[in-house]
């Protein structure tokens, strides 16, 4: 029992995540409705305690705290995963604030299904046993589910919930039967003993083949890789945006996490085969990302293609990983993935904190030629909005090429100079939807003067959303040493 | 490489970048004197380092060095010799009178213009110092921004097309820079440090590869032939400003990026292309020139005798021997002069008649006498009088090419008299033709402003002209260092010598990096 006291410690901050999430659900029907924000600030308040408990860890990064007979584990590499999974709810939670008063949407489950979503990706960057990722990956979803569908008179939310659901679901049956094969074929789910099994085998097994596959597809409609990503543009489009910003960083980037964990913890060995199967999908996730995004007039739809050509290039660092040589060649490849969603984090919720903000008679103003002359009514969210633009364009000196230059650089390490330049080359097609929201917030004038034209309706929530986005962006871009040498230090190690 | 000392380059990049946000602070009514008196502070900045440079020495001078990135060791690495001098000058001489040329011609947005003219300046002397080759992509690329807002906000009818197609086109070429520059880093001993990568011996087919990779940077940016179109759409739509920041210094960006890491680091790959480029340098000469033979637009002649004058830049490179290289540079800094010049011509009679064809600015010699005189002397400078500046450039051009192949400088030449042709075409129609009585009324004579912003470049167009020795002279030692350098790295294309201390690196089959990792 004693040993059970010290394995709650280590996941303390899961504890207070859940702890927090469940204290919403009884407070809620008790707090009056125009009090609602009590919440969030209780939400946030745990979010900040959390912080506290990782950030103080992370100068011992070497700690490696397992739990639960390995089932779960603290190292570094979680720790790097969480902190920013608290930041990105932080920011999301202060972005909900006005939205959702805005949408007359301001429901007190809302702040406890973000809760247990973040609990759930916490045991997914944490998790080191298939099935406890599993899990993970299930709390995760479901809260997201249902959080897609809280625009509960909008039949675009409803379909986009419903949607996720079903393709959600199913491709959690498939990473559930492919954890299933893989117990057969090794005697475990822990990654560490599948690891062992299987040693150097390789692909001749053709039930190891068919294992992997359907991991592959699994955690591939979580980040959202082409030929996986169907779900994505409807359920960005119909989900209320901060909730679409919430999933497209913070589900994006613990999928993310959980995947590189299973795949150089668990199938390391493999990793001369899978690199083959994740370079084609990153080839084609990049080319259609990039091309589809291009014909959007949607800008949360466009934003989805975007995030996908995104998880593209964070793909192309697993590749690195999975193709250096060496003993510790991976590190780069691994290293630049964190980063890589790191930057990538910052910028896209910058840009969806513009999006949920920006009004039109009432309604969110999503067409993206809503945004026509945005600089003459509103500079200052167009600048905002430019600086997010230019950075998922990958243009310095903003973190957005940070992002890529690492990324890139993995590749080049790794033997794979043509496939940098190739993703350089779609790099320059990403610029043209991006510029072309530059070109018409501040080349454009609006059609004719309508009286209720779109504006955006700032708060001060607001503003700390759109400062931290607006500081990360520039700051990481110009100096990036901390989260680098964060990320160096906490890589995972390929066995 | 000598450290330490005032460290002039970092103002000379700052003080701009720090004057567009401050900016913001004053009134917009104040915003042109304020950008006026930065940009004067950023000349006067840059001004004694004329003085102050070791013309003797071929090292970088004003270095500065400081670790910015850890890992990968990123340094914001700065320093100027006899090549990138004259570029930094001439950036800096120009930028105060693109403030002026703007002064009542932009009524829209005026703070932001002027804050975009701003960071565009720091950003273009930082691709001309920049010692580190991360840094130097990161200010090569943030000028796009800037330069692409310029076009497509304050520009003529058709900017968003042709802000987009400048923005693509050059995003598309610097794309494959960057792959060869982290390339560079693995087979050229874990740095970035544009020096040290000059010393490196790369095998054949890799200097070939990073050649194209290269190519497609500075191609496009100079624009060599093929690649120009979007210059005359770029230049045609952008504000007088923009049109010269582009013409004088953006596209001699190009040019500085073959000489300062094209010519040293990939001598062979060079050497064997050097037909292919002296090839495209000739089309572009001859092609630039008929089609500005042809142009009514006056913007859009001087953007294709652009085109023509950058043919003989890129010519003087390839032929690499020490009066073609010194020719280029030469001839860089020349048509910055002469053709920002007269971009800001075009752009005053355009204030004026708002019309830049030629049929509707006729016969402007009556009218306007001071306008009409400063713009003949920048046509006979343009078209290389002796006497003038780019006669200079363009002379030592043709003897570099003399040297490499005879028929090459006679079909060259030819440019040059084409380029009189289509001047003195163009000269005779606007100064000496009829005016339309339509226009006379609005045909004021230049005032003191627009007088000011002209005379400092008539100074300069006669002053290079006729004592080219102190330009020559300062940029000698750099030169003769860039021929050693391609010299002593020359290879037999299978094996190399490997230096002692230096990682030794091969291409091999499969593509892997041998260097040994620290």
């Amino acid at each position: 029992m004693t040993s059970y006291g010290s394995d709650l410690i280590v996941i303390l901050p899961e504890l207070i995540v859940v702890a927090a999430a469940c204290l919403v659900f009884v407070l809620d029907p008790l707090t009056p409705h125009s009090r609602k924000e009590l919440l969030a600030w209780l939400s946030l308040g745990a979010l900040a305690l959390c912080i506290g408990l990782t950030g103080g860890q992370i100068s011992v990064l070497n700690l490696r705290l397992p739990a639960f007979s390995d089932m779960v584990v603290v190292d570094g590499y979680a720790r790097f995963w969480k902190l920013l999974l608290y930041g990105v709810t932080g920011l999301t939670i202060l972005m909900s604030l006005p939205y959702l008063k805005a949408e007359g949407l301001h429901l007190g489950e809302y702040y406890g299904f973000i809760l247990l979503a973040l609990s759930g990706m916490m045991v997914m960057v944490s998790g080191a046993d298939l099935l406890t990722i599993y899990l993970g990956t299930e709390l995760m979803s479901l809260s997201l589910y249902v959080m897609a569908g809280l625009k509960r008179t909008s039949p675009r939310s409803l379909e986009a919930s419903a949607k996720y659901f079903v393709l959600g679901a199913f491709s959690s049956g498939l990473l559930l039967y492919g954890i299933s094969l893989l117990y057969g074929l090794t005697g475990s789910t822990r990654l560490n003993a599948i690891a062992d099994a299987l040693g150097t085998k390789g692909f001749d097994d053709p039930l190891l083949l068919i294992a992997t596959i359907l991991l592959t597809v699994g955690f591939g409609f979580k980040i959202a890789v082409v030929p996986f990503h169907m779900w994505t543009p409807d359920v960005y489009e119909g989900a209320p945006t901060a909730v679409t910003a919430f999933m497209a960083v913070a589900s994006k980037a613990a999928s993310f996490a959980a995947f590189l964990r299973v795949f150089i913890e668990g199938l390391g060995g493999l990793r001369g085969d899978w690199s083959n199967l994740f370079l084609v999908l990153c080839v084609i996730t990049l080319v259609l990302g990039n091309v589809v995004a291009i014909v959007q007039t949607n800008i949360k739809r466009m934003l989805a293609y975007s995030s996908i050509a995104h998880a593209g290039y964070a793909l192309i660092g697993v590749v690195a990983a999975g193709r250096a040589a060496g003993e510790s060649g991976g590190t780069s490849g691994i290293a630049s993935v964190m980063l890589y969603l790191t930057f990538y984090a910052f910028m896209t919720l910058g840009a969806f904190a513009v999006i949920a903000m920006f009004r039109k008679g009432g309604l969110e103003g999503e067409d993206i030629a809503d945004y026509t002359g945005l600089a003459k009514r509103q500079p200052v969210a167009a600048l905002m909005m430019l600086v997010f633009m230019v950075s998922l364009a990958g243009i310095p000196p903003t973190a957005g090429f940070l992002g890529k230059f690492y990324v890139f650089m993995a590749a080049v390490e790794a033997g794979l100079s043509w496939l940098a330049a190739v993703a350089l080359l779609f790099a320059a097609v990403s610029a043209y939807y991006y510029m072309r929201v530059v070109m018409l917030m501040y080349m454009r004038e609006p059609e004719a003067a309508v009286i209720d034209s779109p504006h955006l309706v700032t708060s001060p929530a607001l503003s700390i959303v759109l400062a931290c986005a607006v500081a990360g962006v520039i700051l990481l871009g110009l100096y990036p040493n901390p989260v680098v040498s964060l990320a160096l230090q906490s890589v995972l190690m390929l066995r | 490489m000598q450290t330490g000392g005032f460290p002039w380059l970092t103002v000379l990049i700052f003080l701009p970048l720090a004057g567009a946000g401050a900016l913001y602070f004053v009134k917009e009514t104040h915003a042109r004197v304020m950008a006026l008196v930065i940009t004067a502070a950023d000349f006067l900045v840059a001004l004694p380092l004329w003085w102050l440079f070791d013309s003797s020495s071929s090292h970088m001078q004003f270095a500065e060095h400081v670790q910015w990135i850890t890992s990968p060791p990123i340094h914001y690495s700065l320093g100027v010799d006899g090549i990138s001098l004259p570029l930094v000058l001439m950036t800096a001489v120009l930028m105060p009178l693109c403030v002026l040329i703007s002064w009542e011609s932009i009524t829209t947005r005026l703070r932001t213009f002027m804050a975009v003219l701003l960071v565009m300046e720091g950003a273009m002397i930082g691709v001309f110092v920049a010692l580190d080759f991360v840094l130097f992509y990161v200010f090569w690329e943030a000028m796009l921004i800037p330069m692409y807002l310029l076009i497509g906000v304050w520009g003529g009818p058709n900017r968003l097309y042709a802000a987009m197609k400048f923005f693509l086109y050059t995003l598309a070429g610097s794309m494959l820079l960057l792959v060869a520059v982290l390339v560079l880093y693995f087979y050229g001993g874990h740095t970035f440090d544009i020096l040290a990568l000059s010393q490196v011996t790369y095998s054949a087919s890799l200097q070939m590869w990073l050649f194209w990779a290269f190519f497609a940077a500075f191609a496009v940016k100079v624009p060599m032939f093929p690649f120009h179109t979007w210059l005359p759409d770029a230049h045609v739509e952008a504000p007088t400003a923009g049109s010269v920041i582009l013409a004088s210094v953006l596209l001699k960006m190009g040019a500085y990026g073959f000489v300062r890491f094209s010519l040293p680091m990939l001598p062979d790959a060079s050497r064997m292309m050097t037909p292919l480029m002296a090839v495209l340098s000739i089309a572009a000469i001859i092609y630039g020139a008929y089609m500005a033979l042809a142009q009514s637009d006056l913007k859009k002649l001087i953007a294709y005798s652009s085109v023509s004058h950058m043919g003989f830049v890129t010519l003087g490179l390839f032929v690499m021997n020490q009066e073609g290289i010194e020719g280029a540079v030469m001839q860089m800094v020349n048509h910055g002069i002469t053709t920002g010049a007269l971009f800001l011509c075009v752009g005053m009679i355009y204030d004026r008649t708002h019309s830049r064809l030629i049929s509707d600015n006729a016969g402007l010699a009556k009218p306007m006498p001071r306008y009409a005189t400063c713009l003949v002397i920048f046509a006979l400078s343009s078209l290389g009088l002796p006497g003038t500046n780019s006669f200079v450039g363009e002379f030592l051009v043709l003897i570099g090419t003399f040297l490499w192949s005879k028929a090459a400088t006679v079909i060259a030449s030819l440019g040059i008299i084409l380029a009189a042709v289509y001047l003195l075409y163009m000269v005779q129609r606007v100064a000496f033709g009829t005016p339309s009585p339509r226009e006379l009324p609005r045909l004021q004579d230049i005032g003191p402003r627009e007088f000011g912003t002209l005379v400092p470049l008539v100074v300069l167009v006669f002053w290079i002209g006729l004592f080219p020795n102190p330009l020559v002279s300062r940029m000698h030692a750099s030169v003769s260092k860039t021929l050693e350098t391609m010299a002593r790295t020359r290879v037999a294309p299978t094996s190399h010598p490997s230096a002692a201390h230096r990682p030794s690196i091969v291409l091999t089959a499969t593509d892997q990096p041998q260097a040994d990792r620290p």
